[in-house]
C-alpha cells in the first residue's frame, strides 16, 4: 500500500488546509481517544488532568499534530525521517503499536467533522493510507 | 447481556431519528468501497466500480447503502437483544453471501466518519463512544453465525 504521487499530493494539499485549525485537531482528537478508548489513558496516568481540552491533552495534542505534520515532509522516506520518533515509542514510551491504529481512527473521525466538505473519499483514503505508513514507521525499531 | 446508559439509548435513538437514509447510507457504502477497495469483491455484479467518481455515482451502490443502513433500524429498536435480532441476517452474511466479518468493521469505521461529517462539533466524544459501542455489538452480532 504505497503511497502513489496522486496519494501525496492529495496529503500535502490536505495537510495545508489542516494547518489552520492545528491545536483544534490536536486536542480534539487526544480528547476523544481518552474517551472512546479509555484503555488509552493506561499510558497517561502521570498527567493530572486527563479531562477533553484539558491543559495536558491539549499540550500534547499539539505535539501529536506537530508529529504529523513533520512527517508529511519526509514523505518521501518515512522509515528513515521518522527513525528518531521510532526510537522514542518504542524504548522510552513503549506504546503498543494496536494504539497507533486507535489514534488514527480518532484523527479520521476529527478531520471529518471539521473538514466536512474537503474530506472527500479520496482525501480520506490517501490520508489514510498515509497515516498507516506513518504508523509503520513508527513500528520500525521495536523488534 | 448489554447494559445501556439512558445517555447512550437515547443518543443512538436520536442519531438515527435525524438522520437522512437517503444521504448517509450511499456515502457510508460508498466511501467504504474507495477507502477499503478490497470490500469491492462483494459487489461485482453492480456495474461500473473502475475509480472513486463511478462508486460515488453509482445507483446500485446508492441503493445497497440505503438498504443496508435501514437494516440497522432492527438493532436501534431491539437495543437489549441485537444478537437475537440479527441471528439471521448473520446466517444470511455467512452462507449465502460469505462476507469476510472483518469487512463489517470497515463499513462501521465509514458510517462513523461519514455521520461524524453530517453532525459536526455535535458528535462529541461521548455521543461516538455511545455510536461505536452500538455498532461494535451489531458487528459482533452479525458475525455470530459464522462457522
Amino acid at each position: 500500500m504505497t503511497l502513489s504521487a496522486k496519494d501525496k499530493a492529495a496529503v500535502k494539499g490536505f495537510m495545508a488546509k489542516m494547518k489552520s485549525r492545528s491545536e483544534e485537531i490536536g486536542t480534539e482528537t487526544l480528547s476523544r481517544m481518552l474517551v472512546v478508548y479509555p484503555q488509552t489513558k493506561s499510558y497517561f496516568a502521570h498527567w493530572k488532568d486527563l479531562s477533553p481540552g484539558s491543559g495536558p491533552v491539549k499540550e500534547h495534542g499539539i505535539i501529536f499534530i506537530n508529529g504529523v505534520y513533520e512527517a508529511a515532509e519526509k514523505i518521501d522516506d518515512l522509515k528513515n525521517g521518522l527513525l528518531t520518533l521510532s526510537e522514542l515509542h518504542a524504548f522510552m514510551l513503549r506504546v503498543d503499536p494496536v494504539n497507533f491504529k486507535i489514534f488514527i481512527h480518532c484523527m479520521l473521525v476529527v478531520l471529518s467533522m471539521l473538514f466536512p466538505e474537503d474530506f472527500t473519499p479520496q482525501v480520506h483514503l490517501a490520508v489514510d493510507k498515509f497515516l498507516a505508513q506513518v504508523a509503520l514507521a513508527l513500528s520500525e525499531k521495536y523488534r | 447481556m448489554v447494559e445501556w446508559t439512558d445517555f447512550e439509548r437515547s443518543t443512538i435513538e436520536s442519531i438515527f431519528a435525524k438522520m437522512d437514509y437517503e444521504d448517509v447510507g450511499p456515502a457510508a457504502l460508498s466511501r467504504c468501497l474507495v477507502v477499503y477497495p478490497w470490500t469491492q469483491r462483494y459487489f461485482g455484479n453492480f456495474g461500473n466500480l473502475y475509480n472513486a467518481a463511478a462508486i460515488m455515482s453509482n445507483k446500485m451502490v446508492a441503493q445497497h447503502g440505503i438498504t443496508v443502513l435501514h437494516g440497522m433500524d432492527r438493532a436501534v429498536k431491539n437495543m437489549d437483544n441485537i444478537k437475537a435480532t440479527y441471528a439471521e441476517l448473520s446466517v444470511l452474511h455467512s452462507e449465502k453471501l460469505h462476507v469476510d466479518p472483518d469487512n463489517f468493521k470497515l463499513l462501521g469505521d465509514c458510517l462513523t466518519i461519514v455521520i461524524a461529517a453530517r453532525m459536526g462539533t455535535a458528535f462529541t466524544a461521548e455521543v461516538q463512544a455511545a455510536f461505536q459501542k452500538f455498532l461494535a455489538i451489531v458487528i459482533s452480532s452479525l458475525g455470530r453465525q459464522y462457522h
